[in-house]
């Protein structure tokens, strides 16, 4: 059987991944895209960690479905605030939508 | 102290004779009070309101109608008309008030002791027995202070002999117990004030309320036309409220605030018209000259109060023991030279009435008062003031005579005395000299005063207080009279003035269109002196009614025979003192004797003068031609003449109560049982026995022709020679007067002059005071007081600058330093909210990776791990 830390490092990778693409990229969308792959980073792990220890009860299996819910949702509120700013502003770059600076 | 405390004493009062004595003075005072409240009240409104003071000049001839040359530029506040007039109802119900209560209680006594012996002790057994009972005096005095019941006033009239009427409160507790010598008993540790009347109080609660009343009235028309006769009731007022004080004061301490109220207030009526400067400096003259007297008699008061322990009149005067110890005892300055302290204490309160009854050399601010109203000179010189100094000086007698006996076979006189005796009759001449040139109408009647009060004080000083009392009871009405009627005089003058003025000026104004140049030489408008007796003349067609009773009064002056008051009283002082000199031989009464009877025949010689010079004749000028009061009926006449006409009744009339038993004739009418005035005041003294003679309750002189005769002759030769050179052949306009070619040039103005004793003290005392003041001003002032404050000044001026710098360096440092700290801070802070999502997303990172260490290292994750 497949160890849980093998789980764990590609979760703690694809997590790295996803905070760097959130972090550097400056396309608004590859940045929605890497917010995903956190999210599925953290669902490997809730899985995992429900596989390996509590597989009789049904909680952490709930949570990633929480989890996947809340993921579609976010992605059709952050897509439509993009469709806005590039409405607006003709540009997806979440750099150049510095409106909120002090 | 509720009110009905104070409704219980007024009902309580008006039935207990013994308290209706703190009435009497309660109506003049009241009437000040309300006066200058009423003042003050409409003080206020004009403040509230914003109304402007309504300022009039003061020379104004539409207000005021009396002679003021100085006034120009001058400005008073008006008083409104309604004001003035509820001040003259205020006043007038306060001195009628003070008569009524005073005449209740002067008949009341009469009517209940009767005019025998007042229930009082007389003979020396009676004494004996009283002296049984003093022993509890203190202790029933004690009790009684508190309850005004009946109790006090019958244990008093026990105990107290000369007292009639008395009450007494605590005033204040001392927590002091016997006297410095430990022998005068004194159990009371209270200080008590309280009102007394013995006869001889009742003699001035007869005389001071009448002729006030009559002061008062004469007062209405001579101030009809002053701005500032509220002001002037107000001030009368208080001046009658002191003197009740005075006269119903049971101790020093209260008579002497009585003096002190009077001081200022004769120096607030003396300076009534400050816009003079005369009046001003006469006022400061006056007040001055008193107040030096005044701490002499302090320090009198003082060492007494020291010496017995107290100062109330019954527990020195009437306590023989108490005269016997400070009597033998030596004063504490001169005491080697046989001076007992009650010499001592007597010579100070001599002082203090040689300055408020203005005898020599304290006489000069006397004649200098007249520059006050003639309402105030009247009260001043007859009614109040100058009573005052010989009332304190009988009231006192037993201390002045101490335990020497001027009645005994071999008299012997002490200090106090031969300082009155001398005095006295040295001021009663030398004011009579100076009387005799005076050209001013009110001067002469200065200097008269000066004089009569010299023969009371002359009287004093050789035994004879019944006479000295007597004199000042007929002195006061005769003197009051004659003070008014010069006012009179005065006013009607400058109506006269007025009327030539303006005659000359509606004349002179017809020609001012024709001879422009001639217009201003009108001599009118020259100075005019409406009160130099040169100037009248023939007065007495104009104003008869002032004419008669000034005639009354200036006989009663000089001493009319028979007829007039001022002989009856003059006459006694002058039997005493002959009495005196024949049967004991003594030198003292000789002096009195020949000096008053020299004096008198001087008064009777200026007074003829007076009135020749001013009445009769032929009119010396054309004011005294239009001279009038305005109008027979008009108010001011009447107000001022009604009140000469009382008082003329008084000087022609109070005499006949003092006739001697055994006086030819008259004794027989006015006298047929004993003499009235002399059987009232002989028992305010007490009993008391001296060099084997009795002291005060001594009978009258033997009837003797010769100081009779000598008065008679002495006032008719002075009124003859005063007829033969004025009378006669009235002077004509500008002649001189003929005093000048008998007594020569030189002594004619020395005695003008007054002797130059007033330039004397300007060069001893007042030349130097300010020349000391200056040196003080140079010296002390800009020399050593200037240089300090400005030492001060620098040193101040220093420590205010570093102060100043470490204001700017430290507070404006810490205070600018903290706001511009935050915000700097604030826009260093700024610059982290740069819009850019993913720079938060990088610090929410960062905040995360920190908590994650904190977390892993407090959890011991790192090192367990």
């Amino acid at each position: 059987m497949i160890p849980l830390w093998l789980y764990l490092l590609v979760s703690a990778a694809l997590f790295s991944i996803g905070t760097f693409g959130v972090l550097a990229r400056r396309n608004g969308v590859a940045v929605l895209m890497s917010v995903e792959l956190m999210l599925n980073a953290v669902n490997i792990n809730l899985i995992a960690f429900w596989r390996y220890y509590t597989p009789t009860e049904i909680n952490g299996f709930a949570f990633a479905a929480f989890v996947v819910v809340i993921a579609a949702a976010e992605a059709a509120v952050g897509l439509a605030i993009i469709i806005s700013v590039y409405r607006s502003r003709h540009s997806v770059i979440p750099e150049e939508a510095d409106m909120l600076k002090g | 102290m509720g009110f009905d405390v104070i409704a219980d004493f007024f009902t309580q009062a008006f039935s207990d004779r013994d308290l209706m004595l703190w009435l009497i003075p309660f109506g003049p005072l009241a009437a000040f009070s309300l006066i200058s409240l009423i003042t003050m009240i409409l003080w206020l409104v004009r403040q509230v309101t914003g109304t402007p003071e309504n300022m009039i000049p003061a020379s104004d001839h539409h207000y005021t109608d009396h002679h003021h040359p100085d006034y120009d530029g001058m400005e008073v506040p008006y008083q409104p008309d309604w004001f003035r007039g509820t001040a003259i109802v205020i006043g007038m119900a306060g001195i009628v008030w003070a008569l009524v209560v005073s005449w209740t209680l002067v008949f009341g006594a009469l009517n209940e002791f009767g005019a025998g012996t007042f229930g009082l002790l007389d003979s020396a057994d009676a004494h004996h027995e009283a002296e049984g009972d003093h022993a509890e005096e203190g202790d029933a005095h004690g009790e009684e202070t508190d309850s005004h019941g009946e109790a006090a006033s019958h244990g008093e009239s026990v105990d107290c002999a000369p007292c009639i009427y008395s009450d007494e409160i605590t005033w204040m507790s001392l927590g002091m117990e016997g006297d410095v010598y430990g022998e005068v008993p004194d159990e009371s540790t209270d200080y008590e004030i309280g009102v007394a009347a013995d006869p001889l109080s009742l003699t001035l609660l007869f005389m001071v309320p009448i002729a006030m009343l009559g002061i008062f009235t004469y007062s209405i028309g001579y101030m009809a036309h002053d701005a500032r006769q509220a002001k002037f009731f107000a001030l009368i007022s208080l001046f009658a409220t002191a003197m009740f004080i005075l006269v119903l004061a049971d101790n020093l301490m209260m008579m002497f605030v009585g003096w002190e109220i009077m001081g200022f207030c004769s120096y607030s009526l003396i300076g009534f018209w400050y816009e003079k400067k005369s009046a001003y400096n006469a006022a400061i003259k006056a007040f001055t000259v008193t107040r030096v007297a005044d701490v002499v008699m302090l320090l009198g008061i003082v060492y007494l109060w020291s010496v017995a322990g107290t100062l109330n009149f019954r527990d020195i005067l009437y306590n023989p023991d108490v005269l016997q110890v400070i009597g033998s005892t030596p004063a504490i300055i001169f005491g080697g030279w046989g001076l007992s302290a009650a010499g001592l204490i007597g010579v100070f309160l001599v002082i203090g009435t040689i300055g408020k009854s203005a005898q020599f050399p304290l006489h000069v601010w006397l004649p200098d008062a007249m520059e006050g109203p003639t309402p105030v000179s009247a009260m001043i010189h007859a009614a109040a003031m100058v009573s005052a100094g010989v009332y304190a000086i009988i009231r006192m007698y037993p201390l002045f005579v101490g335990l020497t006996n001027p009645h005994a076979s071999d008299p012997t006189f002490s200090a106090p005395l031969i300082l009155m005796a001398v005095v006295g009759s040295f001021t009663a001449l030398f004011a009579a000299t100076m009387g005799v040139a005076q050209r001013d109408v009110k001067a002469v009647l200065a200097y008269s005063t000066i004089s009569q009060l010299g023969f009371m004080v002359a009287a004093l000083g050789v035994g004879a207080y019944i006479a000295a009392t007597f004199h000042l009871i007929t002195h006061a009405f005769f003197k009051a009279l004659l003070f008014m009627a010069s006012g009179s005089v005065i006013h009607a003058m400058e109506h006269g003035e007025h009327h030539v003025h303006e005659h000359h000026a509606a004349h002179g104004h017809a020609h001012d269109e024709h001879h422009d140049e001639h217009g201003h030489d009108d001599h009118h408008d020259a100075h005019f002196d409406p009160q130099d007796m040169f100037n009248m003349g023939g007065l007495w067609k104009r104003i008869p009614v002032t004419f008669w009773t000034f005639l009354i009064g200036g006989l009663s002056l000089a001493g009319f025979p028979l007829l007039t008051a001022g002989f009856w009283s003059k006459d006694e002082i002058l039997a005493e003192s002959y009495y005196g000199f024949t049967a004991h031989g003594s030198g003292l009464h000789a002096l009195v004797f020949f000096m008053l009877a020299i004096a008198a025949f001087l008064t009777a010689f200026y007074t003829m003068r007076q009135i020749a010079l001013t009445f009769l004749g032929k009119p010396r000028t054309e004011e005294a031609e239009h001279a009038g009061l305005g109008g027979q009926y008009s108010i001011v006449s009447i107000a001022m003449q009604a009140p000469l006409i009382l008082l003329a009744v008084f000087a022609f009339g109070a005499g006949f109560v003092g006739v001697p038993t055994d006086f030819p004739i008259f004794g027989a009418i006015f006298s047929p049982e004993h003499n009235y005035f002399h059987h009232l005041v002989v028992y305010a003294l007490p009993y008391m026995e001296n060099g084997g003679y009795e002291v005060f309750h001594v009978a009258a002189p033997e009837f003797n022709w010769i100081p009779v005769l000598t008065s008679v002759v002495v006032a008719l030769g002075g009124l003859w020679l005063g007829w033969v050179m004025y009378g006669q052949k009235p002077l004509e306009a500008g002649e001189e007067d003929p005093l000048i070619k008998i007594l020569g040039e030189p002594i004619y103005t020395a005695l003008q002059n007054r002797y130059y004793m007033d330039d004397l003290y300007d060069l001893i005392w007042v030349r130097p005071s300010q020349w000391f003041a200056k040196g003080v001003i140079t010296l002390l002032d800009k020399g050593i007081i200037d240089t300090i404050l400005h030492t001060l000044g620098t040193i101040f001026t220093v420590i205010g600058d570093f102060i100043k710098m470490m204001n700017a360096w430290l507070i404006d440092g810490v205070g600018d330093g903290i706001p511009k700290g935050i915000y700097d801070f604030g826009g260093w802070i700024r610059g982290t909210q740069n819009g850019r999502i993913q720079f938060y997303l990088l610090i929410v990172l960062a905040a995360v990776l920190v908590i994650g260490v904190l977390f892993a290292i407090s959890a011991g994750v790192v090192f367990a791990g």
